[in-house]
């Protein structure tokens, strides 16, 4: 494979998944800890009704808005799973399955009710995403990663999920010591001063920041994935957190490195005429992460 | 329409799936109940999630066989492979291996349906025309469906109900009291697969009328929804069978009578319906009848201050209290106290003085757990009580002016 195919067809893409997935593994790492890890698979379906609901208000597919509805959407979930918890004293679980399944019922319902087929907003496009298509077409080798010309018509995703990608890690980085300690030890950090409270809501929303980012270029399904999967196959490596963090890095770029490669390319090895979701793809080779460090991880049990 | 769909008069197939959605709904409030009980509830995420793959690939399978790959039987049995190997899978990594079960269940279900995608999408480059159909899975669909498979549905969904009210009384016991279900000899373990067998018979079955995305809403909202009406755990299952059969039954229906409403999110949302009139209304556990009981709380309590401050001639400050008693005729408007208001505060302190006797004496230890400052003392104790404590009082004395 050379370069004038690579970079105009596949670089971008790649570049993307990697940043998708490292920007959702780091606050996995703490949403794991804390026994949160399906705060994930919550935002990543509320997110849904709230894409629709900022179409339909503004009638654009611009990206503000929807990051807008959807960061909305997210809020609105947490705050009604918080309610239902405590005004019906239900258990969290049960009250986060009440409020996702209805908050996705509810987008499905407006999605098929109002008229969105004009635009690329679908079921199956929120579940799957698109990450094949985001290609570069200005492209016309690797000299095009100094041509400012070429550069100008980067997809808007790359910069957008960089963008994430840095917002997340500085999260990490300016509040490491509180969030490591409030992940371990709530009680010693609330004795300490700490206001864990809030500092974990604000690692719900900076997940929902990294999920709703995500959302657009690669769907839900994929963010689900690379929230649990690296940090789990990394907490099976070892016991301390930042060789974890540094093992979940490593887990979420193989993961996307290898299930783009394995989506685009694999059905052409095995005598197929069409690539397969690369979206799928990359969740799956997750799981077989995840599936052989449980088999053979060093920290397993 | 709607009431020509609510009494089954849109024609056969439509009624085949209003009544498969509600037997379907019934089990799923039953089944989800002792995965409520259990605290378990979001493994049916994983197990509906997982069934996407071995749908897909049982379609492959037959259209390889040579057959035309949309056989429901088939499908459905593929799903259920895969649900399996998911449900082990999450047992399998939270039991031997340190991760969580919650981190065990979004590893299953984000991987399943990840591989299950990958399989759509091969699917979809196959041939084309030969998918249609597959999508229904995800989101439900019931309209244009054939005969057979309607009937298959109704059938499948009475046997899963069928299981259900078998199995119900082992699994009501491991699901309230898993210890004395283990203490009393019964193999928990067994059980729990049962349990788990049943939620994945009704998810399988779910499939095509809700959808694997929305299935899990039929497991988890009408056990939640019965929580609010009591605290009992047959009248908790009853609830929730009859609220997700409600849910199923009016969902199916509505989305049979209006053109191009999927009929999964409509289930669902009958189902949050449900719920929220639930959270809201129901007595003791909802909302407004817990506003309610705390504002009666208060008052009582500012009544009985208010009491005590009369009979120790204080004066009233507090506005509440004020307004409480003047409204009940114990104080006037300046408030300097009534007739009745002297009376009462003299009883109420005379109450207080009793409780500081019985909460003194280790022989009345019983009666002093009801002391909360406001319980009347002859709801607690006996008359000839009440006079052997009377006797133990200091004597009355004389107000000085």
């Amino acid at each position: 494979m050379n370069g004038s195919e690579f970079v105009p067809l596949s670089l971008v893409p790649m570049l993307i998944g990697i940043c998708v997935a490292i920007a959702c593994a780091l606050p996995g790492n703490f949403l794991l800890l804390r026994r949160q890890a399906l705060i994930g698979d919550a935002i990543s379906h509320v997110v849904l009704p709230g894409i629709v609901v900022a179409f339909l208000l503004t009638g654009l597919v611009a990206s503000v808005p929807m990051l807008l509805g959807a960061a909305g959407a997210a809020l609105v979930a947490v705050a009604a799973i918080e309610a239902i918890r405590r005004l019906g004293k239900i258990e969290p679980g049960a009250a986060m399955g009440v409020v996702f399944t209805t908050m996705f019922a509810g987008g499905v319902l407006l999605l098929e009710m109002s008229d969105t087929s004009s635009v690329h907003l679908d079921v199956e496009h929120a579940l799957y995403g698109n990450l094949e298509s985001l290609i570069w077409l200005d492209a016309t080798g690797w000299s095009s990663l100094w041509d400012p010309e070429a550069l100008a018509h980067l997809p808007v995703e790359l910069p957008r999920m960089a963008t994430a990608l840095v917002a997340v890690v500085l999260f990490i980085a300016v509040f490491w010591r509180p969030l490591k300690i409030s992940t371990f030890d709530e009680g010693f950090a609330r004795t300490m001063g700490l206001r864990t409270g809030p500092l974990g809501l604000a690692l719900v929303v900076v997940a929902a920041i990294a999920a709703v980012a995500a959302f657009d270029a690669v769907g839900s399904i994929i963010v689900i994935a690379m929230f649990i999967c690296p940090p789990a196959a990394a907490r099976l490596m070892t016991n301390r957190l930042e060789t974890q963090i540094a093992w979940s890095v490593l887990f979420a770029t193989l993961a996307a490195v290898i299930g783009y490669v394995l989506a685009g390319y694999g059905p052409l090895w095995l005598g197929a005429q069409d690539s397969v979701s690369a979206a799928g793809m990359i969740a799956t080779v997750s799981g077989v992460l995840v599936a052989g460090v449980a088999l053979m991880g060093p920290a397993r049990n | 329409m709607i009431w020509e769909a609510l009494f089954l008069g849109l024609g056969y197939n439509a009624t085949l799936v209003t009544l498969g959605a509600c037997i379907l709904g019934i089990a799923g409030g039953f089944g989800g109940s002792f995965l409520f009980l259990r605290k378990r509830a979001l493994v049916s995420d994983a197990v509906s999630h997982a069934t996407l793959p071995g749908v897909g690939l049982a379609f492959v399978l037959m259209v390889g066989l040579g057959g035309d790959g949309r056989n429901l039987i088939g499908l459905l049995a593929g799903g259920a492979v895969t649900a399996a190997i998911g449900l082990l899978c999450v047992n399998w990594l939270s039991t031997r291996t340190r991760l969580a079960e919650d981190a065990a269940i979004g590893a299953v279900l984000s991987v399943f349906f990840g591989f299950g995608v990958v399989v759509l999408t091969y699917i979809q480059t196959m041939s084309s025309g030969q998918q249609a159909g597959l999508e229904g899975f995800l989101l439900g669909s019931t309209a244009g469906m054939l005969q057979s498979d309607a009937l298959v549905l109704v059938f499948a969904a009475a046997l899963t109900l069928g299981l259900v009210l078998i199995l119900r009384r082992p699994l009501t016991l491991v699901a309230f009291d898993p210890d004395f279900a283990l203490a009393t000899g019964r193999n928990v373990n067994r059980i729990d697969l049962a349990m788990m067998g049943i939620v994945l018979a009704v998810t399988v079955v779910g499939l095509k009328i809700v959808g694997l995305i929305l299935i899990v809403a039929l497991l988890i909202i009408p056990p939640v929804t019965a929580r609010f009406w009591t605290d009992r755990v047959d009248r908790l299952l009853l609830g929730a069978g009859v609220f997700g059969g409600v849910s199923g039954y009016v969902g199916a229906a509505i989305s049979a009578a209006v053109p191009d409403m999927p009929t999964g999110p409509i289930i669902v949302l009958v189902s949050f319906a449900l719920f929220l009139v639930s959270l809201l209304c129901a007595p003791g556990r909802g909302v407004v009848s817990s506003v309610v009981q705390h504002r009666q709380y208060q008052r009582r309590v500012h009544l009985r201050q208010g009491l005590l401050a009369l009979a120790q001639g204080q004066p009233i400050y507090e506005r509440l209290t004020q307004r409480l008693m003047e409204q009940r005729g114990l104080i006037r408007g300046d408030g300097v106290a009534t007739q009745a208001g002297r009376a009462h505060a003299a009883k109420a302190l005379l109450d207080e003085a009793r409780w500081h006797v019985v909460r003194s004496d280790q022989t009345y230890a019983a009666a002093a757990l009801h002391y909360d400052g406001l319980t009347e003392m002859n709801s607690v104790l006996t008359p000839d009580q009440i006079r052997e404590i009377d006797a133990r009082l200091p004597a009355p004395q004389v107000m000085l002016p």
